[in-house]
């Protein structure tokens, strides 16, 4: 049988994108409708448009905060794209008093005044030591939060927006992006791809 | 180091794409998904789709080529062309769009890019803006071209900010398909009114009509018939910008 891929679906927006990467690499996802799969599926996969807020209630709506907590703290494949990133951290600018997955004691900021914000575009993402997913490359954002301070105990990647930021994390199997691997051609088709395949077996 | 955005635009009709001048006297450019590919490979950075229908049953094939071009593409989707309700950007984005553009039910009720920031978020919102010279400065044209609204544009671009809109995609009427380059003093009137991305439309022949709209202020240049004609490669068109030390992302693409 071939492993199952599962959508946690946060907000319309941009799932049909995250499904057609996840096609392209071979995967056949579906969209998550029962907490217990979060456990035990191969790979689940966050994306994740709109407010924090938005969000986090999504989840709790699916019932999955704490399956997902147990899956990313074990490290098992799961990947969160954008503001599925951000909801590893503990709180956010965009939604004061909410409170994130808080895998990550971290509070997600907005970008400094000075800066066009929302970042809509191609940015240069770098990571800072040798990470299992990715290398240097352009790759496509659309975000007005961030991570500005590297998390310890992840291998991360910077791309520079109004100074330093986290573009993408990884520990174990699990890979956080802020860009859109799923829009950033075959840069980050190769992300999703190399993720796919679990690089590291 | 952020790079400059290229974008080349499909006007689709039936399941064609279609390309005319001053919106009128379409005419067959190619096949949707063949032309999304080639530009996705030439290593354009996103890509915007409008749907031009006039009759119901042209537009019954939107949704169709909209779901096959998101299969081969790999970057960013705009989709435009009568979207009046919320419930009309949800089925797009559901079927595969990135953004989805407003243009004439905008400027009837602005509250709809309200409407579509707060369900969808403010980066899937493009406020599409058609601008016509005026006796003063430039007024707001819509339904196509047909109506003339008296609107100041520098008025509207920002309500459309102020509405919901991430950004505003920018079209000079008079040079739409004339290849006289691109309003330099609209992109001007416009950017230093507005914080949003603006893209440039209308009017391109060659790569130094980008280089001059990204010199006004633009975030994001946008074209069609001279990609369409294969006078210029959205590579070509890069490796000129590069030249000009503008910064372009210039990935070969399989």
């Amino acid at each position: 049988m071939s492993p199952s891929t599962g959508i946690v679906q946060t907000n319309v927006a941009n799932t049909a994108s995250v499904t057609a990467a996840l096609r392209r690499a071979g995967a056949d996802p579906h969209f998550v409708e029962d907490p217990d799969e979060i456990d035990e599926l191969d790979r689940v996969v966050v994306p994740g448009v709109g407010s924090f807020e938005a969000g986090m209630e999504a989840l709790a709506a699916l019932g999955v905060i704490d399956p997902l907590i147990d899956r990313i703290e074990g490290g098992r494949p799961t990947l969160l794209v954008c503001l599925g990133m951000q909801l590893l951290g503990s709180s956010s600018d965009e939604s004061p008093g909410v409170e994130g997955l808080a895998i990550i004691e971290q509070h997600v900021g907005r970008f400094p005044e000075g800066v066009r914000t929302p970042q809509f575009g191609w940015n240069i993402v770098e990571p800072i030591e040798e990470m299992n997913h990715l290398e240097t490359g352009y790759a496509y954002f659309a975000n007005s939060f961030r991570f500005y301070e590297p998390p310890a105990g992840w291998r991360c990647a910077i791309a520079k927006h109004g100074g330093p930021f986290v573009a993408a994390m990884e520990r174990e199997d699990v890979l956080a992006c802020q860009f859109h691997p799923e829009l950033s051609g075959s840069f980050g088709q190769s992300v999703i791809d190399r993720w796919i395949e679990g690089i590291d077996r | 180091m952020k790079a400059v955005r290229i974008i080349p635009c499909l006007d689709v009709s039936g399941g064609r794409v279609v390309k005319g001048v001053k919106f009128q006297n379409l005419r067959d450019a190619g096949d949707p998904v063949e032309l999304a590919d080639l530009y996705r490979r030439q290593g354009a950075d996103e890509l915007v789709l409008l749907d031009v229908s006039a009759t119901p049953e042209e537009r019954e094939h939107g949704l169709e080529t909209l779901a096959e071009v998101r299969e081969v593409l790999s970057i960013p989707m705009t989709v435009g062309g009568g979207i009046r309700t919320v419930e009309d950007a949800r089925r797009l984005l559901e079927v595969g769009a990135d953004k989805v553009a407003m243009n004439t039910a905008a400027y009837d009720r602005p509250s709809l890019l309200t409407d579509v920031a707060t369900s969808f978020g403010r980066q899937c919102c493009v406020a599409a803006v058609d601008a016509a010279q005026s006796d003063d400065g430039w007024e707001v044209v819509v339904r196509s071209g047909t109506e003339f609204t008296g609107t100041p544009v520098t008025d509207w671009v920002q309500q459309v900010e102020e509405a919901g809109a991430g950004e505003i995609l920018l079209t000079s009427f008079d040079r739409d398909g004339t290849r006289e380059g691109y309003d330099l003093d609209l992109m001007e009137a416009v950017t230093s009114r507005t914080d949003i991305p603006v893209i440039a439309s209308g009017g391109a022949d060659g790569p130094q009509h980008f280089l001059e709209a990204i010199e006004a202020g633009a975030d994001a240049v946008l074209a069609a018939s001279i990609f369409h004609e294969r006078e210029y490669s959205v590579e070509a068109v890069k490796a000129y910008l590069a030249d000009h030390d503008i910064p372009v992302r210039q990935e070969v693409e399989p």
